[in-house]
C-alpha cells in the first residue's frame, strides 16, 4: 500500500530549481535511504513532505490524502491533519533546551492532542526505555551527549504516534563513536515495521537496513533500487561516481 | 560624628530612598511588558505599526532620558491649548517618562533575544503539530526571556542609578536629601551615605538577579 505518493514535485529558490519534477512513492513498512551529494535537494524534499517548505508545483499525497494536488495546497486544517501523520528527526536534534527530557516528549501531545498526563507519562516512560534513556527523564538537554539528544528527539517524534518517520541526516552532527547508538534505535524501529525515509551519508546503514535506496543529484532522482542492486550494480554514471567518492 | 547627627541626615535620606525604590518597581513592572509589546510591534507584519514602533525606539534611545523627563514634566504643560491638561503630579509624570524610556531599551533587548533563537526550534514545534501561538508561548518566549535575562539585569542596575535623575525634575528622593544635607552642613558625609545606600540597593538586586539567572539556566 502506498503511504507517500509524490508526483512531479517542483521547488525553486529564486531562479534556482532545487527540485525538478520529482516523482516517487513510499509503501507502508518501507525503509527508504535517500543518498546524494550535498546540495542535491534531499533536505528540501523531506521538508516539503511535512510542509516546512512550500512547493511550487506537483502533488504530494500522504495515506491517500492530498497535501498538495497539482500545485494547490489543501486547506490549513487539512494540512495539519495530513502532516500529523509524519514525524521528523533533524540533524541538529532541535530539542527544547528549557524543558526536561520528559517535558520535551510530553509537551506536544499534551498541547496538540490534549491527552491525559497519566497516558502521556506512561508513553514517555516506555519510549525513553525503548531508546535506552529511562534514567534521564528529568535531565535538561544541555546535560546530554549528542547521541542521547538524538535518541530523545526520536522518542519525542514517536510520542505523536506518527505513521511515517522522516530523518534528515540524523547522525551527521554526531561524533563517530556516538552514531552507533542512534543507528541502533533506527534499526529497531525498522524491525518494528516503522515506515521511514532516512537521508543519510551512512552507506552501511543504507545497505543493511533500507529496503529501497534513492539516489538524488541536482534536484532529480537519478536512480532508485534495492540496496544490493544500487550499491553493487549502479546503472547511472553519476551514481557510480558518487558511490566511488564516498567509499 | 555623633549618632544623633547620623540620625538627622540618614532619616530623610532613607525616606528619599523609598521614593527611589518605588520608582524602580513601577518602572520595572510597567516597562518590561510595554517593551515586550513594542518588540511584537516591531516584528509585526502590519508595516505601519512596525514603522511607528521602530521610530519610537529610535527617538527614545537616541535622546537623553533627562531631556525626555524635562519635556514631560515641564515642556508638555507649556503646549498651547492642551498644555493645562498635561499637568500631572510630578512623581507620576516622572514615572511615565521612565517607563516610556525603559520600554524602548527592553524592546531592543527582547528583539535580540528572539533573534538568538534557532529557527530549528520553530520547525520542531511546527512538525510536532503545535500552532503558532502554542509554539510562541511555550517554546519561543521562555527561551527569549532566558537569553534576555543578563541584559535585563544590566538594565535594571542602570535603572537604580538613573532614578537619581528625579533630582533634576525636583521630585525629592535619595540624592535630593543628600544634597540638602550637604548644603546645610557643608559636609561631604551625606554624599558618602547616599553612595552607600545606592550600593546596598544594587547589591541586593544583583543577588536576586543572579539567583534568577541560575534558576533559568536549565541544566
Ligand atoms: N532557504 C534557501 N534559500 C535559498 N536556497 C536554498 C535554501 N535552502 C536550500 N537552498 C538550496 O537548495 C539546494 C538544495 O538544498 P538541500 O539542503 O535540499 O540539499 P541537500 O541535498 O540536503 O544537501 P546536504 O547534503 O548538504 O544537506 C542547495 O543548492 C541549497 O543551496
Ligand atoms: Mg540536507
Amino acid at each position: 500500500m502506498s503511504l507517500i505518493e509524490v508526483a512531479k514535485l517542483k521547488k525553486a529558490y529564486g531562479d534556482i530549481d532545487v527540485l525538478k519534477q520529482i516523482s516517487f512513492g513510499v509503501n507502508k513498512n518501507d525503509v527508504v535511504a535517500m543518498i546524494g551529494p550535498s546540495g542535491s535537494g534531499k533536505s528540501t524534499l523531506l521538508r516539503s513532505l511535512v510542509h516546512l517548505e512550500n512547493i511550487d508545483g506537483g502533488s504530494i499525497s500522504i495515506a491517500g490524502d492530498y497535501l498538495v494536488n497539482e500545485g494547490i495546497y489543501a486547506k490549513p486544517p487539512e494540512i495539519k491533519k495530513i502532516t500529523a501523520k509524519m514525524g521528523m528527526v533533524f540533524q541538529h536534534f532541535n530539542l527544547f533546551p528549557h524543558l526536561t527530557v520528559k517535558e520535551n516528549l510530553e509537551i506536544a501531545p499534551k498541547m496538540v492532542k490534549k491527552e491525559l498526563s497519566m497516558v502521556l507519562e506512561k508513553r514517555s516512560r516506555e519510549l525513553l526505555a525503548k531508546v535506552g534513556l529511562e534514567n534521564r527523564a528529568s535531565a535538561y538537554p544541555a546535560k546530554l551527549s549528542g547521541g542521547q539528544k538524538q535518541r530523545v528527539a526520536i522518542a519525542r517524534a514517536l510520542m505523536m504516534e506518527p505513521e511515517i518517520l522522516l530523518f534528515d541526516e540524523p547522525t551527521s552532527a554526531l561524533d563517530p563513536e556516538l552514531t552507533g547508538e542512534v543507528l541502533q534505535v533506527m534499526k529497531d524501529l525498522a524491525e518494528e515495521q516503522m515506515t521511514m525515509i532516512v537521508v543519510t551519508h551512512e552507506m552501511g546503514f543504507a545497505k543493511e537496513v533500507a529496503n529501497k535506496v534513492v539516489f538524488m543529484d541536482k534536484g532529480e532522482i537519478l536512480e532508485t533500487g534495492k540496496p544490493n542492486e544500487l550499491f553493487d550494480h549502479p546503472k547511472n554514471e553519476r551514481t557510480k561516481l558518487f558511490l566511488q567518492r564516498v567509499n | 560624628m555623633s549618632i544623633d547627627y547620623m540620625n538627622t541626615i540618614l532619616r530623610p535620606m532613607l525616606e528619599g530612598a523609598q521614593v527611589t525604590i518605588l520608582l524602580f518597581f513601577i518602572v520595572i513592572v510597567f516597562s518590561i511588558p510595554l517593551g515586550f509589546l513594542l518588540t511584537l510591534a516591531v516584528r509585526s507584519s502590519i508595516k505601519p505599526l512596525a514603522w511607528i514602533a521602530q521610530a519610537y525606539i529610535f527617538v527614545v534611545r537616541g535622546t537623553p532620558l533627562l531631556l525626555q523627563l524635562l519635556v514631560i514634566c515641564f515642556g508638555l504643560p507649556m503646549l498651547p491649548g492642551i498644555g493645562e491638561f498635561l499637568v500631572l503630579p510630578r512623581f507620576m509624570a516622572a514615572c511615565i517618562g521612565f517607563v516610556l524610556n525603559y520600554a524602548a531599551y527592553f524592546a531592543e533587548i527582547f528583539r535580540g533575544g528572539l533573534l538568538a533563537i534557532d529557527k530549528g526550534q520553530y520547525e520542531a514545534a511546527q512538525v510536532l503539530g503545535m500552532n503558532k501561538w502554542q509554539s510562541f508561548s511555550r517554546i519561543i518566549l521562555p527561551q527569549m526571556f532566558r537569553v534576555a535575562l543578563p541584559a535585563v539585569s544590566n538594565e535594571s542596575i542602570t535603572l537604580v542609578k538613573d532614578t537619581s535623575l528625579l533630582y533634576a525634575v525636583a521630585v525629592p528622593e535619595l540624592l535630593h536629601f543628600a544634597q540638602t544635607a550637604v548644603n546645610r552642613d557643608f559636609s561631604i558625609v551625606p554624599y558618602f551615605f547616599a553612595g552607600l545606600i545606592y550600593l546596598i540597593i544594587t547589591f541586593i538586586l544583583t543577588i536576586v538577579l543572579k539567583k534568577l539567572e541560575k534558576r533559568m539556566k536549565f541544566e
